[in-house]
């Protein structure tokens, strides 16, 4: 069967044009042309219903959280303690307390470095991250290298944008105090085999915290399948808002952990000689926290929760496939990361024209992708290229939009010769 | 495509192919490194000067077309030009990319550089455009810090 002909069949189980009258922005133009958005790895668009949830609570209920003996507020706190049951079942963690409401994944991550690895690390130890790594999984690392003396670890990768796996293995140290690991990589689109990686990291005792930020949007993640100690991710590249995403961590070690920030709500009782600080989760969560941002976050996992995921995998596979090929085919393009296993991300090169023109072009064509190093420049340096363009896909995307996306790479080589 | 011809002018396509004057300079009296730390752009460049004179200029390095081009055609317009000269280029460059200069009027005053005009209409390409400029700044004033557009 051809691939057009996969697609048209999965369409019978998904249907992806009704999907696409979920999101408003998706009807908008960009320069005078239907905006076809493909820069979903950066941040995704939210469906109607994530913004209904953000203006109902300061519309109807909008009140501070955990202290108010009043009726919003009393209403504010179980809306948000109920996202966070959601999410618990979202995400299969075994109690609603291993879910700590940060603003992203970048946060999580710092917050995993500095109260849980932190008083784990001597001079010496061993921090293992992959190659493929997002800036926000890198960083954190080497400042806790320098706080500490530990060195870093990178396993490293092969042509295709694959972890290698024996070098894994081999880099698991009695030294290695912690992997970080990214279940999907955002600049070429690689899934990891993290079940399998996480159980060779606990075969030596090591803990392993997953950056899911790509993962969540396209990929069912069951954290007690997969056994994470830590598992982080972002709300807006998952149809939810900016500035909220979360920790899920295991219950034992969160207990044992050390506050990340003071402040309100994060204690229990305050006097100038003594405070206790508060149970988990709100330990972690000093201050008012984004309590819109959890409403919308709220309905975006109602929202994934209702798609038949079967059917939306299927689907989102032919699509890649459908893209793989349709790009490929054109003269003087190179496919960068070709993995076995991959979902969501074409990133890609042309010839004799640097990324960024092509970005420009397309721009005018209302397409909208991303060219640069997508903060990963690692990666960049590992297949010798200073950056990339990338289309990325969600689950409103078409094979029309490809389609579209080809012929803006026909009008590029027609700009340039 | 009117608005991208207005962009990708043949004079920007050509320079993007062939750089002129793109070469490391051995005897140089000043070079300077600028970069684009969004996009990665990166450049070198590199100055003799004879007196208040730019005797010679060369850039290496690597980025999109425009500001390859940007670099190109800055080098082949101040060699030779003294130092006031190339800051008033400056100045002329800076007004053009930011749309605060229209180019059909200033024909002749531009020249080349007139080539550029479109790029106002592209406020995400203006950085490209200006960074070997401000790298040149940056190596006039005797500044050893690499220049970065943010
Ligand atoms: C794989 C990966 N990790 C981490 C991040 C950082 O996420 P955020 O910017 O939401 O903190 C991103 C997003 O850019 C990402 O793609």
């Amino acid at each position: 069967m051809s691939l057009e002909a996969h697609l048209e069949t999965t369409r019978v189980a998904y249907d992806v044009h009704r999907v696409r009258k979920d999101f408003p922005i998706l009807s908008r133009k960009v320069q005078g042309k239907p905006l076809v958005y493909l820069d979903n790895a950066a941040t995704s668009q939210k469906p109607a219903s994530v913004l209904k949830a953000i203006r109902e609570y300061y519309e109807s209920y909008n009140a501070n959280i955990h202290r108010g003996v009043h009726a919003l507020s009393i209403q504010a706190t179980e809306a948000y303690e109920s996202v966070r049951r959601r999410i618990q079942e979202f995400v299969g963690a075994r109690e609603a307390r291993e879910v700590v409401f940060v603003r992203g994944t970048t946060e999580g991550i710092n917050l995993v470095a500095q109260t849980f690895a932190r008083r784990r690390m001597r001079e010496g130890d061993e921090i293992l991250i992959s190659g493929l790594e997002h800036h926000s999984n890198i960083v954190p690392w080497q400042i806790l290298c320098e706080q500490s003396g530990a060195k870093l670890r990178v396993i490293p990768l092969n042509d295709a944008g694959e972890l290698m796996l024996d070098e894994y293995e081999a880099l698991l140290t009695q030294r290695t105090r912690i992997v970080a690991l990214g279940h999907v990589s955002n600049a070429l689109g690689t899934i990891n085999p993290v079940k399998q990686m996480i159980a060779a990291a606990h075969r030596k005792d090591i803990p392993v915290l997953i950056d899911g930020a790509q993962a969540v949007p396209h990929l069912r993640v069951d954290i007690q399948d997969l056994d994470a100690e830590f598992y982080v991710f972002s709300g807006h590249k998952m149809f939810g808002p900016t500035g909220i995403g979360c920790v899920v961590g295991k219950a034992a070690l969160l207990e044992e952990m050390p506050p990340y920030q003071g402040g309100g709500d994060m204690i229990k009782s305050v006097s100038f000689e003594k405070t206790v600080y508060n149970d988990i989760p709100y330990k972690f969560e000093a201050g008012t926290p984004n309590i819109a941002g959890v409403m919308g976050l709220g309905a975006a996992v109602e929202y994934l929760t209702a798609v038949d995921h079967l059917a939306l995998e299927a689907y989102e596979h032919e699509l890649l496939e459908y893209a793989t090929q349709a790009v490929s085919a054109i003269d003087g393009v190179r496919i960068i990361g070709t993995a076995a296993k991959k979902t969501g991300v074409l990133s890609f090169i042309v010839n004799d024209v640097h990324p960024h023109d092509v970005g420009t072009i397309l721009d005018r064509e209302g397409i909208a992708v991303r060219t640069g190093h997508h903060c990963a420049q690692p990666v960049m340096q590992r297949f010798g290229v200073p950056a990339t363009i990338r289309a990325s896909l969600a689950l409103y995307n078409t094979s029309g939009e490809i389609d579209a996306l080809v012929r803006g790479l026909h009008k590029v080589k027609e700009v340039f010769g | 495509m009117s608005d991208l011809r207005s962009l990708y002018q043949e004079i920007i396509l050509d320079h993007n192919k062939n750089p002129r004057n793109y070469r490391a300079m051995e005897d140089a009296d000043r070079s300077l490194e600028g970069y684009n730390p969004l996009c990665g752009d990166h450049y070198t460049i590199y100055l003799k000067l004879d007196g208040g004179v730019i005797a010679d200029i060369s850039f290496t390095g690597s980025g999109c077309a425009i500001s390859k081009a940007s670099a190109s055609v800055m080098s082949t317009v101040l060699k030779g030009k003294t130092r006031e000269e190339a800051e008033r280029f400056f100045v002329l460059f800076h007004d053009l990319v930011m749309g605060q200069r229209d180019p059909a009027k200033n024909l002749e005053e531009l020249g080349k550089m007139a080539a550029f005009g479109g790029v106002s209409e592209f406020p995400a390409r203006v950085k490209c455009a200006s960074l070997a400029w401000h790298t040149l700044k940056g190596a006039l004033e005797e500044k050893t810090i690499a220049v970065t557009t943010e």
